[in-house]
């Protein structure tokens, strides 16, 4: 595999009108002295999926668990430069973590639900937060499981525990879990890497369905899933973004030979 | 001798050793029981012992075990969540850390009977407990603790990291991740463990003798206030239990009875450890079982 520059790099502009959900500019992550994030500034359309793809390695999943702070709970991690979220620094020391998560949720590669039943599951957290209305809250696990277009296969034995489901179903139980929430953000770190085509197809779809009212940003291994589900794409090659465009230019004309070498098959 | 040969040579060997580890519990077991439970009746658990005559029972040493143990799990439980879940969840990966992990295995591999005249020595003397429940019971805390504190650490570090993070990416805080994520995932784990602990609490007997004493004074079971000196809730009252008192009979006994009455109380004894290892892993498997897959 040859080396490409990291300086030969097309970030896309976005118009004044393009409303941005989130903004990253110079963000920089270390492991210990090991910088392995060399200052992304990348925007996020709202309402868009964005798919991150890259080699393993090239620091797309870095950058995204930056994105809601998940960085912070490994020990020896430093995150500089700033995520504009709502015209606040969230990336800043001031600002409530816990808070900011509950805005900007997230889905993981494995599939994490708790060992709880599927209707706690989704409960689980907006209890926490308050809302005890059992009408309220039968509601929301219709809705959210609606939403991950899981409700039909569980709804009639929502008290089982969410550990029973098949891969797939407790990857979309998660995805419920996280937009029960209400979050405006949601990020995805391989969602569906650990799944069957079909059960991907499924969450496919349901990330389709859920970008009317959500700005998704998804990193994913699979370039096909990356052309098939969204609007725009990021390319990350040794802890910097490449190239970021429509994802329809990424796939057909991309400007910088690194992409186009990705894409193409040639390395990754 | 080729592979396949070798490999069946190491399987009878290893069947034979682990044979041999199963004959000696059979073997030590039923002696205990074979020897021990014709003398078991229930005159024999509810009355108290005697010390010249013969006919004496345990009722009062039984009572005292299972009462000591009650108050060391007390005392040692919520200490050993405490400790646990730092060293599990916030404690950095750094010198305090490694001071604090070496103190726990420290203490935890300290003999008994040097925690027994420790605690003579600073609860019983210092702190003017006397050969008291008390005592005994903060003697067995230090016994205790350390295994505890490991058992809950282990327990907690075997949550899948990916728990913590669905939790975390909720907005949950890191205390309510433990509380309401972790803890219940590791309920099971803890729980056997916390068992497994009374178990050796229970039988444990160099540890009390000079701290919850050697004489077990007669009780009023009929009076449960705990600041009468006759009641069975005193704290402050000389306690033997069932392992001091096998040791007791067996070093000084003098009853005509003495062998049956150590027999009999071994096999109680022995009986109630297998009866908490048995729940350990009972209630260890139920729990598990209903938290993941009802």
């Amino acid at each position: 595999m040859q080396n490409y520059s990291l300086t030969d790099t097309f970030i896309r502009p976005f118009d004044q009108g393009q409303e941005i959900a989130l903004a990253t500019s110079a963000l920089k992550v270390f492991y210990d002295d090991h910088e392995a994030l060399h200052g992304v500034s990348l925007p996020f359309e709202r309402y868009k999926i964005t798919a991150l793809i890259g080699a393993s390695g090239s620091g797309k999943s870095t950058f995204l668990r930056s994105l809601n702070r998940m960085n912070d709970t490994i020990e020896g991690t430093r995150v500089t430069g700033s995520i504009m979220y709502r015209g606040v620094d969230i990336n800043s020391k001031q600002v409530d973590v816990y808070e900011m998560r509950k805005h900007i949720g997230m889905v993981f590669q494995r599939p994490n639900p708790f060992a709880k039943s599927i209707y706690d599951n989704i409960t689980f957290a907006p209890r926490r937060f308050g809302e005890h209305n059992k009408e309220k809250l039968d509601q929301l696990v219709e809705q959210s499981l609606k939403d991950a277009a899981l409700w039909d296969q569980v709804k009639d034995d929502l008290h089982q525990s969410g550990l029973a489901l098949s891969g797939g179903q407790q990857q979309r139980l998660c995805i419920a879990r996280a937009i029960a929430m209400k979050p405006d953000i949601l990020l995805l770190d391989e969602p569906a890497s650990a799944l069957d085509p079909i059960s991907t197809s499924t969450v496919e779809d349901t990330l389709l369905q859920l970008k009317d009212h959500y700005t998704i940003i998804i990193v994913t291994h699979n370039m096909q899933q990356a052309a098939r589900i969204s609007d725009y794409t990021a390319f990350f090659y040794s802890g910097t973004a490449i190239e970021y465009d429509e994802t329809r230019k990424i796939f057909t004309r991309p400007k910088i030979k690194a992409t186009e070498d990705y894409v193409s098959g040639h390395f990754g | 001798m080729n592979a396949k040969q070798k490999d069946k040579l190491a399987t009878v060997v290893l069947y034979l050793i682990a044979g041999i580890i199963v004959l000696i519990l059979a073997s030590l077991l039923g002696y205990i029981l074979v020897q021990g439970l014709p003398h078991v009746s229930w005159h024999f658990l509810t009355s108290p012992a005697r010390a010249f005559a013969a006919g004496g029972g345990i009722g009062i040493q039984l009572f005292n075990s299972f009462y000591l143990l009650l108050l060391a799990m007390l005392i040692s439980v919520p200490i050993s969540l405490g400790a646990g879940i730092y060293l599990a969840e916030y404690a950095k990966a750094n010198r305090l850390t490694d001071v604090i992990r070496t103190a726990i295995e420290i203490l935890s591999s300290l003999p008994s009977v040097v925690v027994g005249l420790f605690g003579f020595l600073v609860f019983v003397l210092q702190f003017h407990f006397g050969f008291s429940i008390l005592s005994g019971a903060l003697a067995l805390t230090m016994f205790n603790l350390p295994l505890l504190t490991r058992n809950i650490e282990d327990s907690l570090r075997q949550v899948d990291f990916a728990q913590r993070e669905a939790g975390l990416a909720l907005g949950l805080s890191r205390w309510e991740t433990v509380i309401h994520v972790v803890i219940p995932e590791a309920l099971p784990g803890i729980i056997t463990g916390m068992i497994l602990g009374a178990g050796r609490v229970f039988g444990e007997a160099a540890a009390l003798i000079y701290t919850a004493g050697q004489s077990a004074p007669a009780l009023n079971f009929a009076d449960w206030n705990p600041l009468n000196i006759a009641s069975p809730l005193n704290v402050f009252r000389p306690a033997e239990t069932l392992a001091v008192h096998i040791w007791k009979i067996n070093s000084e006994g003098i009853q005509p009875d003495a062998a049956a009455v150590s027999a009999g109380a071994s096999a109680v004894l022995i009986l109630a450890v297998l009866l908490f290892n048995v729940l350990a892993r009972f209630l260890g498997r139920r729990l598990y079982k209903k938290m993941t897959a009802e």
